[in-house]
């Protein structure tokens, strides 16, 4: 007797947990991202609205540095997230190519989104990827009360940038702060500064034809803007710390010498997202006063300044009805809205107003953004992963722990050779 | 024939049935080991075959490469500092743990705090690796002269009035921090496994060679030693065994940046990050090949015991 009960409950209790199961599926949407601390918060603000306004429940995972590497296997497995971020466009193209993606022109407002950031995510005249924000990268980070204090000017010209390095040097204090570890990414903001400096250097069409590998990792631009990197990079005067430094800071903890008493450092080139990062280390600091940020320089006076941007990209790999709303509401300007004024960063959606960037470095950034003559994505982004993701940045590191520059570079560029190939 | 168990059961089932279901008895152990055999072919067997065979492969698996990617694994740059780096690991790791796990046995069994002070060693193995990897990382954190430090090592040095070291920067001693945290890993387990076999040794042994006038160190080399050799092989094969496969110390200390990485992390970055499944498949298969070695005298000295008895 009591056996038949307990049978009988035991199936009553499976097909009730079925249905249970069966209604959870529904209206629920899974989206992957890279985000922690700050950045993470800010998006589970958009989140948390659009689970307000939908009612459908999103299931955010935050996957952190690896999620490369976890996306490719959850593909391979057949269990994709519905929804993820995108390390970077190079990445997303990956996909695409294997036909993981779903493509996003029928299902988010296309008119909003600006060509040039579409472009990056179009292949085969399908658009595969959106981008929640734009970060510019050209921009160096100083404390304008340091700088007064001692009676530094902002540079204009690298030339200039290059004299005020030295006059600091000569003061007794390192001029520059650089991060560059990342976990298991450490050594991509030495590439940003690789990557700028060969867009002066090279100019943009050699910048073009790098990227593709059109041109050779030896080939004398690229030389020369490693080089312009190691003249400040690989010595110790120069930079809070000295190679150890460089190679042990976190980015996230790079600002940190500009802003003790007295400051240890001036200047960190450093991309917008920087702003939530000294913000959190340093909760007392107001924007615009106590830190503020100037355009990396042109080479020399009258050129235009290049401006190198990147952003968070993100792409659909179900196909379902929650997973297209989820999109649409990313793409939109509400979420953007959201999500770019907690974190500094800057909307892509080109119906939202300037006039959500109250933050006075927001606003800068906005406006050299906008401003910019030579715009250019993220190179590292937008390479094979392998080289782009993989050799570029140990490349760094090597290089910066005193590998010469021609083993460096050969390395980078055998890497390349089989990367482009496939 | 006298049925027993579910086979007295199933063999009472009416007709023909009971037949089917109580095969002779010479097909038996088959049924009680016929699943574990199945999984076993279906997660080891296959998966190495297939390895194997993939290894002969390009990158996405479509198009015959021949050796190359052994060509590549033998030839390139980062693999040759993977597999010196391997060696090191090997070398270093493997006689650290073992020694340090003995000479703590043999030293502990004479005191009384003895099963404090090993459950104190043993303590780590009851961690991740990678959680061991992010503690041990903090502790040897770097930050620059004139700075607090926030590492514990580097605290050390600078109040003995030293320069802060980045331990994981600099090779090749990077190498020798990382191993050390291995060593702290892992110590405690050929530890206990060598004092449970000390204590197997008969006490009347001891005490007859300290009666015929052998000082300590002649009852350690000449005594104890002999009688541990059997145990000291298999805790030393297991440890190789083990080193030789050592990822998670590297991958989230330094992810082998500064010529630190290792043939597994490796594996993982072909595969992985570059999506190239032929060359992961042939750097297994040959970390697959060094390992058959030790398997096979773990084999040959289980089978010599069993012949013992």
């Amino acid at each position: 007797m009591l056996k038949r009960a307990l049978t009988l409950l035991l199936v009553v209790s499976m097909i009730g947990g079925l249905g249970v199961w069966a209604v959870a599926q529904q209206k629920t949407v899974s989206i992957a991202v890279t985000w922690s601390g700050q950045e993470l918060q800010a998006f589970q603000d958009v989140i948390n609205q659009f689970q307000q306004e939908t009612g459908i429940t999103v299931n955010v995972e935050p996957i952190g540095r690896d999620l490369a590497t976890v996306l490719v296997t959850r593909f391979k497995a057949g269990n994709p997230p519905d929804v993820a971020a995108m390390p970077n466009p190079g990445q997303m193209k990956q996909f695409v190519d294997e036909n993981a993606l779903v493509p996003l022109e029928n299902i988010i407002n296309m008119n909003q989104q600006p060509k040039g950031f579409t472009d990056l995510t179009t292949v085969n005249g399908h658009c595969y990827g959106i981008f929640m924000d734009a970060d510019v990268k050209s921009l160096v980070w100083y404390s304008p009360k340091a700088f007064k204090a001692k009676g530094y000017t902002v540079p204009t010209t690298w030339d200039e940038l290059m004299a005020l390095t030295k006059k600091i040097a000569n003061s007794g204090v390192t001029p520059w702060a650089i991060g560059l570890e990342s976990g298991a990414a450490s050594g991509w903001p030495g590439t940003d500064w690789i990557e700028d400096l060969m867009l002066r250097i090279g100019g943009p069409q050699a910048y073009d034809l790098w990227i593709n590998h059109q041109i050779s990792w030896l080939n004398p631009d690229v030389q020369a803007a490693w080089r312009a990197f190691g003249e400040i990079a690989l010595n110790p005067k120069y930079v809070y710390g000295g190679t150890s430094g460089e190679l042990s800071t976190n980015f996230g903890d790079a600002a940190n010498p500009l802003f003790t008493n007295p400051p240890q450092a001036y200047m960190l080139k450093q991309a917008t997202f920087m702003q939530s990062f000294i913000q959190q280390a340093n909760p007392n600091l107001v924007a615009g006063e106590d830190y503020d940020i100037f355009p990396f320089p042109p080479m020399g006076p009258g050129l235009p300044t290049p401006i190198e941007g990147s952003g968070d990209l993100v792409s659909v790999f179900n196909n379902t009805p929650e997973s297209q709303a989820l999109i649409k509401y990313l793409s939109g300007a509400e979420a953007q809205t959201i999500f770019c004024k907690k974190l500094g960063k800057l909307a892509v959606n080109n119906t939202v107003s300037p006039d959500i960037y109250t933050n006075p470095i927001s606003k800068k950034a906005f406006n050299i953004l906008s401003n910019a003559q030579i715009f250019r994505f993220d190179a590292s982004d937008s390479m094979p992963a392998q080289v782009g993701s993989g050799t570029f940045w140990t490349g760094v590191l090597d290089y910066v722990n005193g590998t010469p520059l021609d083993t460096v570079l050969t390395k980078i560029e055998q890497s390349a050779q089989e990367a482009y190939k496939k | 024939m006298h049925e027993t168990g579910i086979w007295k059961r199933l063999s009472s089932a009416p007709g023909r049935v009971g037949e089917f279901l109580s095969p002779s008895p010479r097909l038996r152990p088959w049924f009680y080991v016929g699943p574990s055999l199945f999984l076993l072919f279906l997660f080891l067997v296959y998966p190495a075959i297939e390895t194997i065979v993939l290894s002969f492969y390009g990158p996405n698996s479509h198009q015959f490469v021949g050796l190359a990617n052994y060509h590549y694994a033998f030839t390139d740059s980062t693999m040759v500092t993977a597999f010196q780096n391997n060696a090191i690991w090997l070398v270093i790791f493997t006689i650290f743990t073992v020694a340090l796990g003995l000479v703590i046995a043999v030293l502990l069994d004479r005191v009384r705090y003895e099963r404090v002070a090993k459950s104190i060693i043993f303590l780590p193995m009851a961690i991740s690796m990678v959680g061991a990897s992010v503690i041990w990382k903090f502790m040897y954190a770097f930050k620059p002269e004139g700075v607090a430090q926030i590492g514990l090592l580097n605290q050390i040095v600078v109040a003995f009035g030293g320069k802060p070291i980045a331990w994981l920067i600099h090779s090749p001693w990077n190498n020798v921090a990382l191993i050390a945290v291995g060593v702290w890993l892992w110590t405690g387990f050929c530890m206990v496994v060598l004092s449970a076999a000390l204590k197997n040794i008969p006490k009347q042994l001891l005490e007859a060679a300290r009666i015929d006038g052998a000082n300590e160190w002649q009852v350690f080399l000449k005594v104890l030693l002999p009688l541990l050799w059997p145990t000291a092989t298999v805790v030393t094969t297991t440890m190789i065994v083990f080193v030789l496969k050592i990822f998670d110390i590297v991958y989230v200390m330094t992810n082998g940046a500064f010529n630190t990485d290792v043939i597994a992390n490796l594996m993982y970055k072909q595969a992985f990050l570059f999506g190239n499944y032929g060359r992961a498949s042939a750097i297994s298969v040959i970390l697959l090949l060094v390992i058959v070695p030790m398997m096979w005298i773990n084999i040959r000295r289980f089978k010599g015991q069993m012949e013992m008895r």
